[in-house]
């Protein structure tokens, strides 16, 4: 008889970690690439008749080398690399890399710049939420839902669109500030948008909440304790969802989040129902801040005035040398950071995410690493499959919200 | 407040784990590969760093020992972070694992492994994780250049 585990080896790019035929257990494979499990993943599950007992979670599909390739790219030219990790808030990506390489800098950004930001990044935010949301739905066969909310979060890409020139892959943030101020009447139309927000989710409240058919297929499914999740390194709305009221937002005030009034909402048990929950009341807590933030927003530049990093405006690029050469040398041969590491953290929708910056002088970095949400999420998430039925595979990896770009870099 | 918290965590970590250096709002410990699992432990159960935020590690060809191994815990009591580092040599790239004191540190410790080819020792799983099976070296090392090409992998039934 052949070995199991030499035959996986040839047949296959993963290893899993059981083989097929134990006790009668069956072993069904799910993706990587499958209609339901949004981002490509495979999910290697042991089942007893429905009930799933083991999960082997394989990520790396997507994996495409952005720690090493950004290592041969000025710290500039990082920025729209990061913009493809969380491609569903591409915005707190930029935000986060950026205080990064401004505390190795030592640079204090500008007021206006400060409140932007935070505003773009709950402005995420909710566009990410309403994605996770949208498609969880959708998975659970709620159509309507889904149409809803993903028109709310068309209205906010072309929004920003209008601000950035991209839907998704936005590469807005600059190391020092922000690529370009508002445009005319960028503010008017964000009220709008967040009048009809309150409007679709209020039906989706009423759709939902209560729905008997949601309720019995994310009531104590998925469920997992506050002391495993933090011992499997769950943060953001995992964790919450368990009732613990951990927020960077609110632990370790970032941006302008000191300033603001908002609440940080806790779920019960953990479970698919409560990750939802989160979720909904999150968005409703962004929307909260985006209206203090549009009232508060400060005049100014948004800009630092930092040769060191800022490009010089065009009109002296082109009319005196000492600012086209320091065009030049900026573009060329990328900001000079000074040598040091840092490690700066952002509450980004799907928990903390950190980047670990180490610079040795110079134009470039000399390691960058990731701590993405998803990956960790990824570690752990077999906790929240095993012991349910097959059929909750989706719903939970669902509420989970792992995002590819994000999970394999 | 928090440069007020993490002056009162140094001096408390002075007493039981040793000197703690202060960079950039960051706690940064050196550690020696036969304490580490120790250390980290006593982070844990004594001074509640108690989520695992992060494995990696840095690779610094020309130095010897070669490679630090970085790690970055949290504590959700206190708000605060410690970085950890463990120097360990090419010839013999290994430090404990965490795996038994934290479920995060298996996928950040296969993810390390994957990069730079340090070796956990105690966490059984050490599968390629965002590598597939048959990857020939380690990828975030200085030497693997940027435009290396790895080996046709034979036609997969």
């Amino acid at each position: 008889m052949r070995d199991p585990i030499a035959t996986a080896v040839m047949a296959n790019p993963v290893r899993s970690a059981f083989g097929p035929g134990r006790d009668g257990q069956v072993v069904v494979n799910i993706g990587p690439s499958h209609p339901a499990t949004h981002g490509t993943i495979q999910v290697i599950a042991a089942l007893d008749g429905e009930k799933v007992t083991r999960v082997d979670v394989h990520c790396g599909y997507l994996h495409r080398g952005f720690e090493k390739e950004c290592e041969s790219h000025t710290w500039t030219n990082v920025i729209p690399y990061v913009d493809r990790l969380n491609y569903c808030s591409g915005l707190i990506n930029n935000f986060a890399y950026c205080e990064a390489v401004e505390a190795l800098l030592d640079i204090q950004i500008t007021p206006r710049c400060r409140y932007l930001r935070t505003l773009l990044s709950e402005y995420s935010r909710v566009a990410d939420h309403l994605t996770c949301v949208a498609a969880s739905l959708m998975e659970l066969g709620a159509m309507t839902a889904f149409l809803y909310l993903v028109m709310i979060r068309d209205y906010i890409y072309e929004h920003l669109a209008a601000l950035t020139g991209a839907r998704v892959t936005y590469t807005y943030g600059r190391i020092g500030g922000l690529a370009r101020d508002l445009p005319e009447g960028w503010l008017v139309r964000l009220d709008e948008i967040l009048v009809q927000y309150e409007d679709f989710i209020g039906r989706i409240h009423g759709l939902i909440d209560r729905n008997r058919i949601f309720i019995d297929r994310t009531r104590d499914v998925g469920v997992i304790s506050s002391t495993d999740a933090i011992n499997w390194g769950f943060t953001g709305p995992i964790l919450r969802s368990t009732g613990v009221p951990r927020d960077l937002r609110k632990d370790a005030p970032y941006l302008a989040y000191g300033e603001l009034d908002f609440e940080v909402p806790v779920g019960i048990k953990g479970d698919n129902y409560d990750r939802y929950y989160v979720r909904m009341r999150e968005m409703d807590e962004s929307v909260h801040m985006i209206r203090q933030l549009m009232d508060a927003l400060p005049a100014g530049p948004i800009n630092v005035d930092d040769r060191r990093c800022v490009l010089p405006e065009k009109h002296l690029v082109y009319t005196e040398i000492e600012s086209l050469i320091n065009h030049f040398k900026l573009i060329m041969d990328g900001p000079q950071v000074p040598a040091g590491e840092v490690y700066t953290a952002h509450e980004a929708p799907n928990g903390e995410l950190g980047f670990y910056l180490v610079s040795t002088g110079g134009g470039m970095p000399y390691r960058m690493h990731v701590r993405s949400p998803s990956f960790v999420h990824m570690g752990g998430v077999h906790r929240l499959l095993e012991g349910y039925q097959l059929a909750d595979v989706i719903p939970t990896f669902g509420s989970v919200n792992m995002i590819g770009g994000e999970c394999d870099r | 407040m928090l440069t007020a918290a993490l002056e009162a965590m140094r001096e408390r970590l002075r007493g039981g784990i040793g000197e703690v250096a202060l960079v950039r709002g960051m706690l940064v410990l050196d550690v020696e590969p036969a304490v580490l699992l120790r250390t980290v432990g006593d982070l844990k159960a004594e001074h509640g760093f108690d989520l695992l935020l992060d494995i990696t590690a840095i690779d610094w060809p020309g130095r010897t020992p070669r490679f630090d191994v970085v790690y970055h815990l949290y504590s959700t009591r206190h708000f605060l972070r410690i970085r950890l580092k463990v120097r360990v040599p090419e010839s013999d790239p290994t430090v404990d694992s965490l795996a038994t004191l934290f479920g995060a540190a298996r996928f950040h410790e296969r993810e390390c492994h994957d990069m730079y080819g340090i070796v956990f020792r105690g966490n059984g799983d050490l599968r390629p994780i965002l590598l597939y099976e048959g990857f020939d070296g380690h990828p975030l090392r200085k030497d693997y250049a940027k435009q290396d090409e790895q080996p046709l992998v034979r036609y997969r039934r």
